[in-house]
């Protein structure tokens, strides 16, 4: 199938056409990009939340609650799990359908793992597109799950309109150490796992440190659930869509919006740039060579790191011919 | 099942291939399922896991959900003469042709010309050697994009 014909099926509804779509956006194809730039223009129909934090938090859990909730008030639902990809192997286990069994043969959801493949800044990319087609294959609500702390995590929340940053009681030490670049990117706090002793702890450490950090119209709210027990899952429902009528409002949509796009071709540039950086034999030969030269001390790494800029090959504008 | 040569599951353009290993049946076994889901993502491949008692409509709807290139069933309970055509009916359904099929766990010998007939191209019995079940997946498997 070519793109307009996957592009075709895919907005008649065909459930087979948006998973060999997400394929090729996975894959960076020629297709794959000529797809995604049919169906831009008819993005944004759908609410995009992301829920993202340390691995094993219960966000899995805690996104096939929120789907659920989400079915109860009749709305479709598209979800992407993203697991880390082995660092050796480059393999992955995605194991993230485990918790979210009897959404299978729902067919009002529709769930695609996706391993992060280990490059930074890549997955924003890739999880990004798929995202869009999830959005314009007609899903309400897309949820994207992400692992991690750190860059990739900033990365993917440029994906969604909300991100939601789930921690666990007891985690003082993480909340401590993530007030930096994670608050910024969470609209919504999560304890989860509330049945544990010290959630109420969690949620005023964290509320303490949300009134310090310097918001804008938006005050994250920090709120408390235990996914397990669908407890506190509708509230952080009502929280999502408050959010997002914030992001679609009058006096703010605008401005969210294109905090949101800034967000996405910035993450996009970095990738791309990345890529081209890292991951092409030609830069890489040349990069040796400049290494050698800095090391002789014959040059110095600002000018080497010039140099290279300057020759970097405009490959990322080109995928590979598929 | 570490060998660092054989770290890249990816097909020739360097993409890994994709397997969703699902237990259809009621036993809650999953050891082997898992020792197999293990191996192929130490040979480089994405190996969707879904657990145990998959209904053959789950496993369907995972494999058209995820797109992926092979579909790894794992069944002890004995009653895959029974769940195996109805799994390949639900695939069929979807029109899922495209897919590479292989089982595993306890399938008697004189059962097996049964399943293959079914369009499971390979079947591996209890012992099987998982580097055999990552050569099998290497060079049956299909091209996706
Ligand atoms: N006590 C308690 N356990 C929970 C709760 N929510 C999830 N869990 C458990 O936490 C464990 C991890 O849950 P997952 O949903 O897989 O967590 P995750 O964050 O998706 O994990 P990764 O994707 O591996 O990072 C499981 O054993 C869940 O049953 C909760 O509210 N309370
Ligand atoms: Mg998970």
């Amino acid at each position: 199938m070519d793109a307009q014909e996957i592009v075709d099926s895919l907005l008649a509804g065909d459930r087979r056409a948006l998973a060999r779509a997400i394929t090729h956006v996975e894959a960076d194809t020629m297709i794959g990009r000529e797809i995604l730039r049919q169906v831009y223009p008819r993005t944004g129909r759908a609410q995009t939340i992301g829920i993202t934090g340390s691995a094993g938090t219960g966000k899995s859990t805690l996104v096939g609650a929120v789907a659920r909730e989400e079915r109860v008030r009749g709305r479709t639902v598209g979800i992407v799990a993203v697991d880390p990809s082995s660092p050796f192997s480059h393999g992955a286990i995605l194991g993230d359908r485990i918790r979210m069994q009897e959404l299978t043969s729902d067919p009002g959801v529709f769930l695609r793992s996706m391993a992060s493949r280990g490059n930074l800044g890549g997955l924003s990319e890739t999880a990004t597109g798929v995202v869009d087609l999830m959005d314009v294959f007609g899903h309400d609500v897309v949820l994207i799950e992400t692992v991690g702390a750190g860059q990739d995590e900033v990365e993917v929340a440029t994906t969604a309109q909300t991100t939601v940053l789930v921690t666990n009681p007891a985690a003082g030490d993480e909340v401590q150490s993530m007030k930096a670049g994670l608050m910024e990117i969470a609209q919504i706090m999560v304890v989860n796992k509330a049945d544990l002793a010290g959630a109420d702890t969690a949620v005023a450490q964290l509320r303490a440190l949300l009134a310090i950090a310097n918001h804008d119209a938006w005050k994250p709210p920090v709120l408390s659930t235990v996914a397990r027990a669908n407890e506190g899952v509708a509230e952080l429902v009502d929280s999502i869509d408050d959010h997002q009528e914030h992001t679609r409002s009058d006096t703010h949509g605008a401005q969210e919006r294109e905090r949101h796009v800034r967000g996405q071709i910035v993450a996009l540039v970095r990738a791309g740039l990345h890529r081209e950086v890292f991951e092409i034999d030609k830069v890489n030969s040349l990069l040796d060579e400049l290494v050698l030269e800095v090391a002789a001390r014959n040059q110095d790494p600002r000018s080497a790191a010039g140099e290279l800029l300057e020759a970097l090959p405009k490959l990322w504008a080109t995928p590979e011919e598929m | 099942m570490n060998d660092p040569n054989t770290t890249s599951g990816s097909v020739a353009e360097g993409r890994p291939i994709r397997v969703l290993i699902a237990k259809p049946g009621l036993d809650g076994h999953d050891r082997g399922a898992k020792v197999v889901a293990r191996a192929l993502r130490d040979a480089g491949m994405e190996v969707v896991y879904t657990g145990i008692r998959q209904t053959p409509e789950m496993i369907a709807e995972a494999a058209l959900q995820e797109d992926v290139q092979v579909v790894g069933l794992s069944i002890l309970s004995g009653a895959h003469l029974g769940l195996f055509p109805r799994i390949v009916e639900e695939l069929t359904q979807r029109k899922i042709d495209d897919v590479l099929l292989f089982a595993g766990g306890i399938i008697p010998a004189e059962d097996v010309s049964q399943v293959e007939a079914l369009g499971f191209k390979g079947v591996f019995g209890p012992g099987t050697d998982t580097r055999d079940v990552i050569e099998f997946v290497r060079e049956n498997a299909p091209r996706r994009v």
